[in-house]
């Protein structure tokens, strides 16, 4: 396959699925926003959201304020934020467009009706109007685009190239998710309650909302429930998003498709590259959650985004358009 | 009035015979069953994502450029008796102008028979001296021709085949041809049953086996691809859905490169060599080491491979010398003197303005006739008398004036007309036809092929960047 169809199939996936992530945390923020809560909290909430997508400074310099209403449009229909989730849409389906040929009528007409569709709810204000219903529908069309992926096309190159987009990006987007609340409060771990063991009633109240909402940004407030039969404890919380292999948005999840996908397209030069990915998957296969915490779940996190960030590097370079820098 | 000839009305009360089965069907269907077909039709193109690209040109929305290209609900029937001798004409046409690009880049015997004036051709912008004394496969030279195709009314109310231009560098169209024809068997299936027309989708099939056919000789089991400049061309659609159809490669310049004299593209497995080149890039940026040096759509070396034989372009380079509207007046003459045939489909009487007498007669005229640009394309750059103002026509004046061998002249041909839906209903649309025809081992080609049709009422320009439209194209198996 041409270096550039792989390219533009890893990109297309992956602007797919960022879109869908950008909508998950959106909804997730906009639904706690509901909550009773103080305008402070409120406002830390969106500058979370910003911040873990490394938005703050560009959103800063052209919105000002952090405002719910803004940091919305922000991030659902500005062109020139990079993230928004009409800049993934229009991405996804320009990359989908450069490569249609490849992919089965079902996958290219998905693709461009998806950002039809999405043209045609902007001029409606759908995400003005009701936003959770606008999030659910970007969360379903991305769920629809795997799932014609998985059934109409032959698992051959393209198929495997499409999977790594998908989960390489997964798996940056639920790290980012679950570092939120680093972000959010700017402090270590799990908040002030937790971390030094007196906090007060209010502190974890405030963290139950917390993690459940992490929870049902990447659908694992039911998963949850099903596996630990248990309240919501923030260490459970961080094993299931980061550890379980079974849980399908977990970042074990998530690297053992890329190595699965990587394996099967291996070349001559890419053996590094797979290496790299198998000892991060075996990092989350054989790693413990008391082992995490102790260093850290922000530093942890952190070094996990980075070698993400690395092992993206290093794909295009083995196989894709190699990036600039 | 003018003669006037319509494909389906023989008067205004006599439907022609093979329009007759569906004149019937049509006045049974209730009136909006047609519009909401249209409608129907209008959003399954959007979803297929069937667009082309206008230059310069942004929606409303300012979301993009990509247009739909009106689709119309009305089919042009040809009868099977009218394209047998069709096919026939087009067939020798295009073998006779294969041969002419051949003797222009070897032995010019057409320039030594007084039979084309050399200067036609060595002046000639598309003339490529590159290419002489090079080989091609099979010397053939024109894989694909796209032949334009119009018919006039007679003043005896009869109507007559003509060839408009011959298109022998990078014809599009095609997948209109195809897609319009699926359109119409998931539109009106119950049409399909009472009409035999020709089938149309195998069209792919024959390209793959014409462009295998015209591989390099040493290559057993070639490589094609289909070369597009990216998928902001205008033909973008094009060039994608005839990669997939025949399941090939569609590759940029950027995925190619050369080395030791071969052609190889980079795939995720490494390079792989590359035998048969498609290519939907006009010679200019074909190699930017050879022609424009400032092109990003080609190839570097890409010709110094194509000489050595060791890639096959399709088309030639050097096609453009044979479809310039300057050489067009000579290809009956070519017929004759490279088949010792009589031609069999007409050429239109044309005045070449670098003649003083042509000249004299067309400056005398220009409110009758139809004038062209010589390098022209796309109905860009010509004057059509009758519909011009006074100003249009004293401003062409100057400028034919001022370069008269850069223009010939025509008659303002009558051109026929179909019924089309458009928005007051049915009214007569003037239309014509492209068929394409492919030349590798045997020529061959689909029955029918593009019919576009202008659909601003009295036009004649039927260009999809000047608001034409298409129709499907049947030809009727009696």
């Amino acid at each position: 396959m041409l270096s550039r169809t792989a390219d533009h199939l890893f990109w297309m996936a992956r602007y797919m699925e960022r879109a869908e992530n950008t909508a998950r945390m959106l909804d997730v923020n906009y639904q706690t926003s509901l909550l009773p809560q103080s305008a402070d909290a409120v406002v830390n909430g969106w500058k979370g959201l910003l911040s873990i997508s490394e938005l703050s400074p560009d959103y800063a310099s052209r919105y000002g304020e952090i405002d719910a209403r803004k940091v919305m449009d922000y991030m659902v229909s500005d062109e020139r934020n990079p993230s928004s989730i009409y800049s993934c849409l229009m991405a996804a389906r320009e990359n989908a467009r450069a490569v249609r040929g490849t992919l089965t009528t079902e996958v290219w007409e998905t693709q461009n009706q998806t950002w039809l569709e999405f043209q045609r709810m902007l001029r409606h204000k759908t995400f003005q109007k009701d936003p959770g219903e606008g999030f659910e529908w970007v969360k379903f069309r991305s769920h629809l685009s795997r799932g014609v992926t998985v059934g109409t096309m032959l698992q051959d190159e393209a198929f495997h190239f499409l999977r790594i987009g998908s989960f390489l990006e997964r798996a940056d987007n639920t790290a980012r998710m679950l570092d939120v609340k680093f972000h959010a409060v700017e402090s270590e771990f799990f908040g002030t309650g937790a971390a030094n063991g007196n906090g007060n009633a209010k502190d974890q109240e405030y963290d139950f909302y917390h993690w459940s909402a992490i929870l049902r940004s990447v659908s694992g407030f039911e998963v949850y429930r099903k596996a630990y039969r248990n309240v919501i404890k923030p260490e459970k919380v961080a094993e299931l998003l980061i550890l379980r292999a079974d849980m399908p948005r977990s970042l074990a999840a998530c690297m053992d498709e890329v190595v699965n996908n990587l394996r099967q397209v291996a070349n001559e030069q890419s053996s590094d590259t797979l290496r790299r990915a198998g000892r991060l998957q075996a990092d989350l296969r054989f790693g413990r959650i008391d082992e995490i915490l102790a260093t850290g779940l922000h530093a942890f996190l952190t070094q996990f985004l980075e070698r993400v960030g690395t092992l993206g590097v290093g794909i295009s370079r083995d196989f894709l358009v190699p990036v600039a820098a | 009035m003018r003669a006037s000839f319509d494909e389906m009305q023989a008067s205004s009360t006599t439907v022609r015979d093979h329009y007759r089965v569906y004149d019937r069907w049509l006045a049974q269907q209730p009136g909006d069953v047609m519009r909401s077909r249209r409608e129907e039709a209008e959003m399954i193109f959007r979803r297929v994502g069937i667009t082309f690209a206008v230059y310069g040109a942004k929606d409303e929305d300012g979301s993009g450029t990509e247009r739909l290209i009106p689709f119309d609900l009305i089919p042009r029937v040809i009868p099977a008796a009218e394209w047998a001798s069709m096919e026939a004409g087009l067939r020798q046409r295009v073998t006779a102008l294969n041969r002419f690009i051949h003797d222009v880049y070897h032995g010019q015997e057409i320039i030594k028979a007084g039979i084309v004036p050399g200067d036609q051709i060595f002046k000639n912008a598309q003339f490529r001296p590159e290419m002489m004394g090079v080989d091609v496969p099979g010397s053939v030279y024109s894989h694909i021709s796209g032949i334009d195709i119009v018919r006039a009314a007679n003043p005896d109310g009869s109507g007559s085949y003509y060839v408009l231009e011959d298109n022998l560098r990078v014809p599009s169209g095609v997948s209109y041809m195809l897609e319009n024809r699926k359109m119409m068997m998931r539109l009106f299936p119950d049409l399909f049953s009472q009409h035999r027309v020709a089938p149309v989708a195998h069209y792919p099939d024959l390209l793959l086996e014409t462009l295998r056919a015209v591989a390099p000789a040493a290559v057993n089991d070639p490589t094609v691809v289909v070369l597009t400049p990216g998928m902001y061309n205008s033909a973008y659609f094009e060039h994608a859905f005839l990669a997939q159809q025949m399941g090939v490669e569609l590759v940029e310049g950027q995925d190619l490169f050369v080395k030791d004299n071969f052609v190889y593209m980079r795939t995720t497995q490494g390079p792989k060599r590359v035998d048969v080149i498609y290519r939907r890039v006009d010679d200019d940026f074909l190699d930017p080491l050879a022609f424009r040096p400032d092109s990003t759509l080609g190839c570097a070396g890409l010709l110094s491979v194509y000489r050595a034989g060791n890639v096959t372009l399709s088309n030639a380079i050097g096609t453009g010398v044979a479809d310039d509207k300057s050489v067009y007046p000579y290809v009956p003459k070519m017929i004759e003197f490279y088949l010792g045939e009589k031609p069999i489909l007409n050429n239109v009487p044309t005045w070449q303005c670098r003649e003083a007498e042509d000249l004299k007669y067309v400056l005398a005229h220009l409110g009758e006739l139809v004038v062209k640009e010589v390098h022209g394309a796309g109905g860009y750059g010509m004057l059509v008398g009758p519909a011009a103002s006074k100003d249009e026509i004293a401003d062409f004046r100057k400028a034919l004036e001022a370069n008269p061998a850069g223009y010939i002249a025509q008659p303002t041909l009558s051109l026929s007309t179909c019924p089309t839906f458009v928005d007051s209903g049915i009214a007569p649309r003037h239309i014509d036809l492209r068929p394409f025809v492919l030349s590798g081992k045997t020529v061959q080609m689909v029955p029918g092929g593009l019919t576009r049709v202008a659909l601003k009422e009295g036009s004649l320009v039927v260009n999809s960047s000047q608001g034409g439209g298409t129709k499907d194209t049947w030809v009727l198996e009696a």
